[in-house]
């Protein structure tokens, strides 16, 4: 069975991952510290919250120089969820410009409303548009509703790296992918059985 | 393209099980949450709030063993509300699951745990719920304590203070129409929606389908709450979303 290893980085949620990796018969490891990483073939990073407060938390628990060695060297596969997600890119700008992983170049902003959508945060479901294929959306087709929940986004550099954009605000990335490093703008595991056929995705890698 | 119309069905706890009133009182037992929450599971509702009535006015904390079980058999978004007092009680919350925070008293007595809660964990599980009662002349009070406290307060310049202190959504319910199944208050939730630019959910008064689309489309709601319409009618929330979906809204199907 996959061991996943769920980040604790007090960045709030992580019971519902949790409990919906071992719905998709994956054995959540809820982790506090990194030297735990190493009983995983899976990580999860999780985290609702602030940019740099989420990044601080990382470094402070020793995180980032852990992880960068399991997903670079040891090649285990990466999911970032929501904020986990925008941690992935080069710079973000919440709570002020902060360096990020730098994984996935690209930068995180603000979600800019237009005249049609002109409610920030983006609260509720809406529509994950396929661009390129990814394993992460296997039996998935373009155009299902996942749950979102945010108010800034990640505008990757490359579009190589977008897997899946969402129609919300000018349009955003709401799935990326580099090699075996993906990050999910939307919560699987809030997103029902969609949500979990995403999860199922990620365990059979 | 705007974010779908939700539907959110409420789940008021209050002692050991579910309950609905009319006008916030005369309170009947409909059932224990957890079977509530499975069978909202099974249906893949869009999201579920879920408040604790009495917390508050007994003074108790949140009961979190019993969120805690209830959030492990939730895969879709969960609120929680009901005797949230410090920045500890919501990191406990989402640590056992919840998604979003419901403040309301709490919010007006110490309206800077707005900011903190948003500042720590972020806007979007900030939800802030208000209470209303309208007096004559369409005049609009925002109370607290479960509709037992007047505040003096005017819902449209709460909701715009809520909102800069970093609020994520404002669930606004109707305290008269609550559990009357005679429709929203679509005016209240007009001068509310029109005031704040973040989501509102309008609740109080759900009877049928019709309701809904008239509180969206009116009032400029985000989402519809629905609790009585759900409990004591053969109405479900699937169904309304085809309604509403028949009538031009967009919904997730």
């Amino acid at each position: 069975m996959n061991i996943v290893a769920i980040i604790d980085y007090d960045m709030g949620n992580l019971d519902s991952v949790s409990r919906a990796v071992e719905e998709c018969g994956g054995s959540p490891l809820i982790i506090t510290h990194p030297h735990q990483l190493s009983q995983a073939n899976r990580i999860i990073l999780p985290g609702v919250g602030s940019f740099k407060d989420a990044i601080s938390n990382l470094h402070l628990r020793g995180f980032v120089e852990a992880l960068a060695i399991q997903v670079f060297e040891h090649k285990i596969p990466f999911l970032g969820i929501c904020l986990g997600m925008q941690l992935l890119a080069t710079t973000g700008w919440e709570g002020g410009e902060t360096p990020g992983l730098g994984w996935i170049d690209g930068e995180v902003q603000r979600l800019i409303p237009t005249t049609e959508d002109r409610r920030i945060p983006h609260i509720g479901w809406n529509e994950v548009h396929i661009e390129r294929e990814s394993h992460l959306f296997k039996e998935i087709r373009s155009g299902c509703d996942f749950y979102f929940v945010h108010s800034y986004h990640f505008c990757p550099y490359n579009s190589d790296d977008i897997v899946g954009r969402t129609p919300y605000a000018s349009g955003f990335a709401s799935v990326v992918q580099r090699n075996h490093i993906y990050g999910v703008q939307f919560h699987p595991e809030k997103s029902q059985r969609i949500g979990f056929q995403v999860l199922r995705n990620f365990l059979t890698l | 393209m705007p974010t779908k119309i939700r539907i959110m069905p409420t789940l008021l706890y209050k002692e050991v099980g579910l309950v609905k009133g009319v006008g916030f009182d005369a309170w009947r037992r409909v059932g224990s949450a957890m079977q509530a929450i499975r069978v909202y599971n099974m249906r893949e509702v869009d999201e579920l709030i879920l408040l604790d009535i009495t917390a508050t006015r007994d003074k108790r904390p949140p009961d979190f063993e019993l969120v805690d079980e209830l959030a492990d058999e939730c895969f879709m978004p969960l609120t929680i509300g009901g005797g949230v007092r410090t920045i500890e009680d919501v990191r406990h919350l989402l640590q056992v699951g919840a998604d979003k925070i419901a403040l309301n008293t709490a919010a007006i007595e110490e309206p800077n745990l707005i900011t903190q809660i948003a500042n720590h964990f972020g806007s979007q599980c900030v939800v802030v719920s208000i209470d209303v009662r309208c007096h004559a002349q369409q005049k609009y009070e925002v109370f607290t304590h479960a509709g037992t406290i007047a505040t003096g307060r005017d819902p449209a310049s709460w909701a715009q203070e809520v909102q800069d202190r970093g609020a994520g959504e404002i669930l606004l319910t109707s305290i008269e129409r609550d559990g009357t199944m005679s429709g929203y208050n679509n005016d209240l939730t007009a001068k509310v929606s029109t005031t704040v630019s973040i989501p509102v959910i309008a609740s109080g008064g759900a009877g049928n389908y019709q309701h809904m689309a008239s509180v969206l489309r009116e009032g400029g709601a985000s989402a519809v709450a629905a609790a009585s319409i759900f409990h004591f009618t053969q109405q479900t929330p699937l169904e309304a979303k085809r309604y509403l979906h028949e009538h031009g809204f967009m919904v997730r199907l």
